[in-house]
């Protein structure tokens, strides 16, 4: 469906055109408006490299195994698909670039000397699809065990335990995956040992007080500075993504809830709204403004848990305690409105679950005045402390040219100096009606990052109190055919809505095909998930772009030269979630 | 009867030691837990105080393991060097008048030897267990223990020049008149902090670092031997507080118009768990500074101040001579 308004090309495109002709391209359009370029895989890195001045980022890399899929009009033919998002902050623009390979040559050129962070990127296409992307440099498994047979998010590949034949963990097995375990230095690039002194390897995690979950982190040391580190992850790897292509798109929400655990429905929001981009609905103001309100509500919760573990990270035993309960009187809240607590999965397509129960407002308003004293208190007892600042002033630094390198987006980018919010670049879900500030800080430090989320804290909060004081009436659910459930009403009354809502509780929805993604401002940074339909009741393919999956990759260039307690403190400082992480 | 007086206090330092210890572990837990809007441990017994049992039980009853790769002898002498070290520390210590069990002439001295030869136990446990978050803890503990030796024992010398004897009852006959905790401020404020240094506590719990080293030089312990462990650290914990109220705050003397209220031995218990609550108070404010931030204070801070002390005092003492 091609609308006048689609064939104006963007800039960006008319450069390409000029710079390689026309013909090189073929132009895909889709219901997100992001223009979308196949190239040939022989151009590819001169394409990108072009491009790279005008597309600070790379936002997004991921692969599709296009092999079963329908509708693909007026795409080439591929077996598999190889989608580079980039986005420029500068002109807020995004621009995908896909490249059509064949199952017989699944070869394609890597790009990691264009933008660093295409490595993980690359070696999760390669775990998952089995793309090789010549002259990557550790083209190893990143999510799955060294030992996986397969690629998991082929088509062809089960999707449950029950699909896979016997489990057996015999002797033989045993030592085969013991062995795949063996830490060889050389295998991660690291050396054993330099001109004078022998370096010791020190395995940080995945089983350690300080890294938030399973995330592994080997380290070089020299005494106790770290002259090299290599992070690894997959140890909370659960297959979202495959989950995602079995779920209808109704009964995915819940998982969505468990990518970011701290986010809780703001998981849910960047689900939503892409699937609502794809079926076209439109929102009701009143579910808008209760989502914004409950997503608000749940970075406040989540930066709570981050200004505690963060300033128990360095030593101080108690703000977490403090934090924990002010935490817990927001999940009162939550779980007065949704009945949940951390995974409400309360957002529906089309709008929310229920309606706002009586009274909801009360304990909102009192939350309110409650926090920011409660705030100005522990700025007191952590952020002024002179021995925090002593640990975390100056320490992880990185610039915003880095960050903009490395896919850093969120809290972690607004800490070098940059104002670039989704809520404000590109006000989804009715964030334009707010008024709200946009913190930045300049260091790019670990103490900038923390400061910079407890300002958001206080944001958060201005948001929330103008959703209490402006709640509009009206439906919490949009009146369209793919709102799911749909409107009971009228069911016992006519046979069309009983049909309609017979099949949508059953089956769930048929989303139109197409593909979409909507970004959002997510707590630790941009969250958005790319959706395929093919004109079914399930996801073709959900690729899940989280922030904190980009954010890990860095360690090692901040944390060069520190030490144990600052690579603590970096860790701490960058909140991440290694749900989000792995997915 | 006072022949037999020592050996009666030793048998009771030795018991109350290790019961003190017990139950200073749930005191901490619940007064922490007081600070950081929460309960500790409350379920076992009238205000949870049964949980001393139980932990005993717990840790008593746990395998008694030595990890394959671990340095034996070594492993297993560690815990125990810390109990005794500390444990020997007491017998200096004048808990009332004539209520003491050695009374030296060198008392001070053999408290700061005994304090020293912890540093041992924390090291050797480090590097027997072979692993390397052990390594790294009993390397810190080293570091940080023999730097902050020096200002702890320099920090004194204020207090024996004043007193004019390492004797601690010497010491505390010489603060009839005034504490030294006020003629010596800043000799107290360097033995505080040269203190949970060398007890190794929260927020200067480096070695351990649980945040950084998992559980630093005690990764590899379990069951007794690790209670061994946190036995020496609190043993350690309450023989600071003594000999700060021995040195600074008049032992077991009480305030000045209302010391005859109570017996000797009841003011030196009070100002005893006093001191401990304080030291509990800091464990629950204060972050954990830097490794090389903990070696500059001491270096670059302690030790001028230590300096600085001992040539005031010296030139007031010596003021005072000339004048009177």
């Amino acid at each position: 469906m091609q609308t006048a308004e689609d064939l104006v090309y963007s800039q960006v495109e008319e450069n390409l055109y000029r710079q390689f002709g026309q013909d090189l391209f073929v132009a895909q359009h889709n219901v997100d408006k992001i223009p979308t370029l196949w190239v040939g895989r022989d151009r590819l890195v001169e394409v990108l490299q072009f491009l790279k001045p005008s597309f600070s980022m790379l936002y997004d890399l991921f692969a599709i195994d296009e092999r079963t899929r329908e509708y693909r009009q007026g795409q080439p033919d591929a077996d598999f698909t190889v989608v580079y998002q980039l986005l420029s902050m500068e002109r807020n623009e995004d621009l995908r670039i896909k490249v059509a390979l064949s199952e017989s040559d699944l070869n394609i050129p890597s790009i990691i000397s264009i933008w660093p962070n295409a490595n993980w990127y690359e070696r999760e296409a390669w775990d998952m699809f089995g793309v090789l992307f010549a002259g990557h440099p550790n083209l190893f498994r990143i999510l799955l065990p060294p030992t996986w047979e397969g690629h998991a998010l082929r088509k062809d590949h089960p999707a449950r335990a029950t699909e896979m034949g016997e489990f057996e963990m015999g002797p033989e097995r045993v030592a085969r995956e013991q062995e795949a375990l063996r830490f060889r230095p050389e295998d991660w690039g690291m050396k054993a040992a330099s001109d004078d002194s022998e370096f010791m390897f020190l395995n940080l995690g995945p089983n350690h007080p300080s890294v938030h979950g399973v995330f592994r982190i080997a380290l070089q040391l020299d005494g106790e500075v770290i002259m090299d580190s290599v992070p690894d992850i997959g140890y909370h790897h659960r297959g979202a993504e495959k989950m995602a292509e079995r779920q209808t798109w109704h009964t995915y929400i819940p998982y969505t809830d468990r990518i970011d655990y701290l986010g809780g429905v703001m998981n849910n929001l960047a689900y939503v709204q892409s699937v609502e981009m794809l079926a076209g609905i439109e929102v009701p103001e009143r579910a808008k403004v209760i989502r914004i309100m409950l997503a608000e509500l749940f970075r406040i919760s989540s930066h709570l848990v981050f200004y505690g573990t963060f300033v128990q990270d360095v030593g101080q035993m108690s703000p977490v305690f403090y934090m924990f309960v002010d935490r817990e009187k927001l999940f009162g809240i939550v779980e007065a409105i949704t009945g949940g607590r951390m995974h409400p999965a309360w957002f529906r397509i089309g709008g929310v679950a229920q309606d706002l129960p009586d009274g909801w407002n009360r304990m909102i308003r009192e939350f309110l005045d409650y926090l920011p004293a409660r705030l100005d208190h522990y700025d007191k007892m952590a952020m002024q402390n002179e021995m925090l600042k002593d640990r975390t002033v100056g320490i992880g630094v990185y610039t915003k040219q880095e960050a903009l390198d490395w896919g850093i987006t969120g809290p972690g980018l607004r800490a070098t100096g940059s104002d670039w919010d989704v809520r404000k670049k590109r006000p989804y879900g009715g964030y334009d009606q707010f008024e709200f500030d946009v913190p930045t800080a300049t260091n790019g430090d670990c103490y900038d990052r923390a400061a910079l989320r407890i300002e958001e804290m206080r944001q958060s909060l201005r948001i929330i109190r103008q959703c209490v004081d402006n709640m509009p009436s009206g439906p919490y659910k949009s009146d369209h055919s793919a709102t799911t459930p749909p409107p009971k009403e009228k069911t016992m009354e006519d046979i069309e809505t009983l049909i309609h809502h017979f099949l949508n509780v059953s089956w769930g929805p048929v989303i139109p095909e197409g593909e979409a993604s909507v970004m959002i401002e997510a707590t630790k940074g941009i969250n958005s998930y790319h959706l395929i339909s093919d004109r079914s009741t399930n996801s073709y393919r959900t690729r899940i772009r989280t922030p904190s999956f980009p954010h890990l990759q860095q360690i090692p260039l901040i944390s060069k030269g520190l030490m144990i307690p600052d690579l603590i403190a970096i860790i701490a400082s960058i909140d991440f979630v290694m749900a989000d992480v792995d997915r | 009867m006072s022949e037999l007086m020592p050996v009666f206090l030793a048998l009771a330092i030795l018991l109350g030691g290790v019961a003190g210890a017990a139950i200073l572990t749930w005191w901490e837990r619940r007064l922490l837990g007081f600070w950081q809007d929460r309960y500790g441990p409350n379920r076992l017994g009238p205000f949870g105080i049964g949980q001393v049992l139980a932990d005993m039980i717990k840790l008593l009853t746990k395998d008694d393991w030595v990890p394959p790769f671990a340095d034996k002898v070594v492993f297993i002498f560690a815990p125990t060097a810390i109990v005794v070290a500390m444990m020997m520390g007491f017998a200096v210590v004048p808990f009332a008048p004539d209520m003491v069990i050695i009374d030296v002439n060198i008392g001070l001295l053999f408290f700061l030897g005994m304090t020293s030869l912890a540093v041992y136990s924390v090291l050797l446990g480090g590097l027997a267990s072979n692993n390397k978050y052990a390594l790294l803890g009993g390397l810190r503990s080293a570091a940080q223990m023999v730097s902050y030796e020096v200002f702890m024992g320099l920090s004194l010398m204020g207090v024996v020049m004043m007193s004019g004897s390492f004797s601690l009852v010497d010491i505390v006959a010489a603060q009839s008149d005034v504490w030294f905790c006020f003629s010596q401020v800043l000799g107290l404020l360097v033995f505080v902090i040269a203190g949970i240094a060398e007890s190794h506590r929260l927020p200067f719990d480096l070695p351990e670092a649980e945040h950084e080293l998992t559980a630093g030089f005690h990764t590899e312990y379990g069951g007794m031997k690790f209670a061994m462990f946190m036995l020496g650290e609190y043993l350690g914990l309450m023989l600071i507080s003594c000999m700060i109220v021995t040195l600074f705050f008049g032992g077991w003397m009480g305030p000045a118009l209302i010391g005859h209220w109570l017996p000797p031995l009841a003011w030196f218990g009070i100002k005893v768990f006093l001191v401990i609550n304080f030291f509990v108070l800091l464990r629950a404010a204060i972050p954990r500074p830097r490794y090389d931030q903990l070696m500059s204070l001491g270096w670059k801070v302690m030790l001028p101040i230590t300096l600085v002390n001992l040539v005031i005092t010296g030139a007031v003492l010596l003021w005072m001579e000339g004048g009177a």
